[in-house]
């Protein structure tokens, strides 16, 4: 075999990662390295260095250590069947690369993911590797995040939370049965114990009041990726499966990547892609079960879809016209939270706001960036929408005219 | 006319005491003008503040406004001293002014705030080192062009984030040298001061280029976080024309070439695995199939919401078997049985009662974790008699291959399934109970049933039935 040169693997391997969504860096503890004897920091909030001209935020240096890969995922470009290029780097490259990139500020660290060669133990034990010198030769203290795989033994995914800041699992899609059917080598039972295993390890790690406080797992917490558009799954099934995964194995996010097409692709698959506002909508969603106080019923029933022209929690209001107007200088922050145009920021500053003063609709519009899709449904110190909300065009009057995303 | 002149564009001591003697002074800010020393100004002498004596009493400034107003002097629009003062000045009137977001003066305030902290933060993302060459230990230096004067205030950033490493931030405006042990500034320097390459940036390109997915593109997405104004010095920015140019021509060639067919070894290998997988129909003849048989469970939909199926543990020729309820949160996610707060319980009560829990066997009557959703907790739910049916076999199963003396169960659910009809605990604990398979069965309150009671005294007694009922099989058993 031909010796590829560093470039060309990491021209390969990070060709290889870009399918994965995640490019978070915060959410870890706070530390910096004054006093160590390296470089690297976290404070909270995570930068991003620079963004693709697919919109997409370039925190981490997002690699695979190899694509070689004994299993056939057909939504996956690195599967054994696929005819792509393939690359290995040795640990050495990877530590190198990583520091190299961060002592110029390109990145906030590491995220680290792998094909599987061999076994899962032997793959992770290699990533493991690399993780384990940046902290422990190079005393780097910047961000590092690592996939697991999820058949390798616990006490190696143990071990990998003690040098990673974020550990994710992929559970890829949302329905057992068409893992089964385009992932035949992974089981769900496998994944789902070793997200378990994950959980647990966090939460020990957190547990306060110790005298002996065990070392930090994984402070960042852990993630996972859902894939959208490979199956026929509704977009009720995909929020019943990340309500479960958020509620089982407490993720700090699911990430949800509209199937792209890839240079090699598997006959099982369509060939066209979801549209990307179907992704948008997911997040909304989301977001609306994570911070809005809304349960995944009321979003989407188990079988339907999100409406792609609006977003669901004006889709959701239009529905409940009964429970608006909603008065901003009295409603309490969940009703606020329900209100279309409406965010957490928004909410959280118009009541600290209105302990100052009676809100007028000026206000709201300062402070909602924006009012028209707002003023259907609340009332203001200046302003009531009188017959307005329970117009039958109103979906009409507030949607946007063309959905920004294709 | 005051005329205020400030040592540099970010004085803000010197705006602060300028701004507290002139508002002592009761100097109106329309009578004020702003100078920054070395800037082109109308006025050729320098003049300061004269201390004149004091108009009025002192003041006192919101802590709001003085974060506000360090911010707000990083900003490169020459009216923010002018604005800060005449902030300053409203305040005697207008206490609460600082709150009121729509007034106009603090709108612009809060709005230049915003763009310097959006500068600071830019700075950090974009600033790209390159090493200089032929210097041990390594030395770094950039050249940067900041949106807002915002050098000092995120040169902190830096030394915290490359302590271990030398490094200069070159900036038209201002400098910062980090030499490993103090942080300097100096003058701004033209750009041709800073080292015009790094054999890294072709790398970084080529990351830049390869993580990019050109099926979708989003231009706008990029420029609203990447703005123009910064591609110049950002190494990766010239490849992307290039990049939007053949986005669509290369999506098009990746949907247009045809589909290959999966290695045929591969899904051959898949069905022999899925073949011999370990769940058959037939009784597990041992305790490790009987672990992986619960594991693949499919006699009732239980197992689809849990993570996994939890078989019972302990010794293999035990003579004591417990049977619980099911896992809950925490035994779900651990795969084995009575390790949450009400297995917490059951070992105080073990430990009470003198039965050392090695020693038995501690199962569940149904495997599977059933609950529901409510927000992001998992709340535990009783199973139903279908689901308790259907997990009998597991049950059966355990019995007949560890053949314990003793049952005891725990709770209402596993009462009726170790003995095949509903069973209440308050009548029928504290006796041995003839079972069917020649063992004796007790059954006494499930330890979260204690965790529930909310009265102390009744949690007491409760408890102490439970350590009663434990010692009783525990005598049985021997």
């Amino acid at each position: 075999m031909a010796v590829l040169d560093l470039k060309r693997k990491l021209s390969i391997l990070s060709d290889a990662a870009k399918y994965d969504a995640s490019c978070a860096s915060s959410g870890s503890s706070k530390r910096d390295s004054v006093g160590g004897k390296g470089v690297g920091s976290t404070e909270g909030m995570g930068i991003c260095h620079a963004y693709a001209p697919d919109g997409r935020c370039i925190s981490l240096l997002k690699i695979l250590l190899t694509n070689f890969c004994i299993y056939d995922c057909a939504y996956c470009i690195n599967r054994v069947s696929s005819n792509v290029a393939r690359a290995r780097f040795t640990v050495q490259e990877v530590v190198d690369l990583t520091l190299g990139f961060y002592k110029r500020n390109y990145i906030e660290g590491l995220f680290l993911s792998s094909g599987i060669i061999k076994s899962g133990d032997y793959t992770l034990e290699e990533m493991v590797r690399v993780a384990k010198s940046l902290r422990l030769d190079h005393d780097f203290r910047g961000y590092i995040h690592l996939k697991l795989i999820p058949e390798a033994s616990p006490a190696l995914v143990l071990e990998a939370g003690l040098y990673a800041d974020r550990v994710s699992i992929n559970i890829e899609l949302p329905s057992d049965a068409s893992l089964t059917a385009l992932a035949p080598q992974k089981d769900v039972r496998v994944i789902k114990k070793a997200m378990g295993g994950v959980r647990l390890a966090i939460d020990e790690g957190r547990e306060k009041g110790r005298k002996t406080r065990p070392p930090k797992f994984a402070p960042a917490g852990q993630s996972t990726q859902l894939i959208i558009g490979a199956d026929a799954c509704s977009d009720g099934e995909i929020l019943n499966r990340s309500a479960r995964l958020y509620g089982g194995y407490g993720l700090r996010r699911v990430y949800y990547s509209a199937f792209s097409p890839i240079p090699d692709s598997s006959r099982s698959l369509p060939l066209e892609r979801p549209p990307l506002l179907r992704e948008h909508r997911l997040y909304q969603a989301d977001w609306l079960m994570r911070f809005y106080g809304f349960e995944r019923e009321e979003i989407v029933g188990d079988q339907g879809n999100l409406d792609l022209a609006i977003d669901p929690k004006l889709a959701w209001a239009l529905a409940h016209r009964e429970d608006f107007p909603v008065d901003v200088n009295r409603a309490d922050r969940e009703a606020l939270l329900r209100t279309p145009g409406l965010g957490v920021k928004t909410v959280d500053r118009m009541i600290a706001l209105r302990r100052q003063k009676r809100l007028r609709l000026e206000d709201v519009k300062r402070l909602a960036r924006g009012v028209e899709k707002v003023k259907p449904f609340i009332v203001a110190e200046d302003w009531s929408p009188g017959s307005l909300t329970d117009r039958l065009d109103l979906r009409a009057q507030v949607a946007p005219e063309q959905p920004r995303l294709l | 006319m005051n005329l205020v002149r400030l040592q540099g564009p970010t004085d803000f001591e010197g705006w602060r005491r300028a701004a507290r003697s002139l508002r002592l002074r009761g100097v109106e800010p329309n009578a004020v003008v702003w100078a920054v020393a070395g800037e082109g100004d109308l006025f050729a002498e320098p003049a300061g503040v004269e201390d004149g004596p004091p108009a009025g009493p002192g003041f006192r400034t919101p802590r709001a406004f003085v974060d506000l107003a360090e911010e707000v002097i990083c900003h490169r629009d020459g009216e923010r001293f002018d604005l800060l003062y005449r902030l300053l000045w409203r305040f005697e009137r207008e206490q609460t002014l600082m709150l009121d977001i729509t007034d106009p003066d603090v709108a612009r305030a809060r709005e230049m705030a915003k763009n310097v902290s959006r500068a600071s933060h830019k700075m950090k993302a974009f600033v790209r080192f390159r090493r200089i060459e032929g210097l041990e230990p390594e030395a770094f230096a950039a050249w940067f062009e900041p949106a807002h004067f915002v050098v000092e205030r995120t040169s902190g950033f830096f030394v915290r984030r490359f302590t271990g490493m030398l490094f200069s931030i070159l900036t038209p405006d201002l400098c910062c040298h980090w030499d490993g042990e103090a942080l300097s500034f100096s003058a701004g320097v033209s750009r041709d001061q800073a080292p015009a390459d790094d054999v890294l940036e072709d790398y970084w390109r080529t990351y830049y280029a390869s993580i990019f997915n050109p099926a979708r593109l989003k231009v706008k997405a990029m420029q609203a976080e990447m703005p123009k104004r910064y591609w110049r010095n950002l190494p990766e920015a010239r490849l992307i024309p290039d990049l939007i140019a053949t986005a669509g021509e290369r999506t098009a060639a990746m949907v247009a070439s045809a589909p290959t067919q999966p290695a045929r070894h591969a899904i051959k290998a898949a069905r022999a695995a899925a073949r011999d997988a370990p769940f058959g129909e037939g009784q597990p003849r041992s305790l490790e199939e009987l672990v992986a048989g619960v594991d693949g469970c499919r006699r009732c939909d239980l197992w689809k919401d849990a993570t996994q199926g939890v078989p019972g543990e302990g010794a293999a020729l035990a003579r004591l078997m417990f049977v619980g309820e099911q896992p809950g949160d925490q035994e779900d996610l651990a795969g084995r049985p009575f390790v949450g707060p009400a297995g917490q319980v059951f070992n105080q009560a073990l430990e009470k009662a003198g039965v050392p829990r090695e020693e038995t066997y501690v199962t569940n009557a149904v495997k599977h974790f059933k609950h529901e959703l409510r927000g992001k907790r998992r709340i535990h739910k009783t199973p139903v008699t279908p689901e308790i049916v259907a997990c009998r076999w597991w049950l059966d199963s355990e019995r007949r291959l560890i053949r314990p003396r003793v049952i005891v169960a725990l709770g209402a659910t596993a009462a009726q399934a170790v003995f095949g009809r509903a069973t209440p605990i308050k009548a029928n604990r504290g006796r041995a109970i003839q079972l069917d398979d020649q063992a004796q069965g007790v059954v006494t309150y499930h330890p979260s049933f204690l965790l529930r009671v909310p009265d102390a005294r009744a949690k007491a007694e409760g408890f102490a039935a439970l350590v009663e009922d434990l010692a009783l099989a525990w005598k049985l058993a021997a």
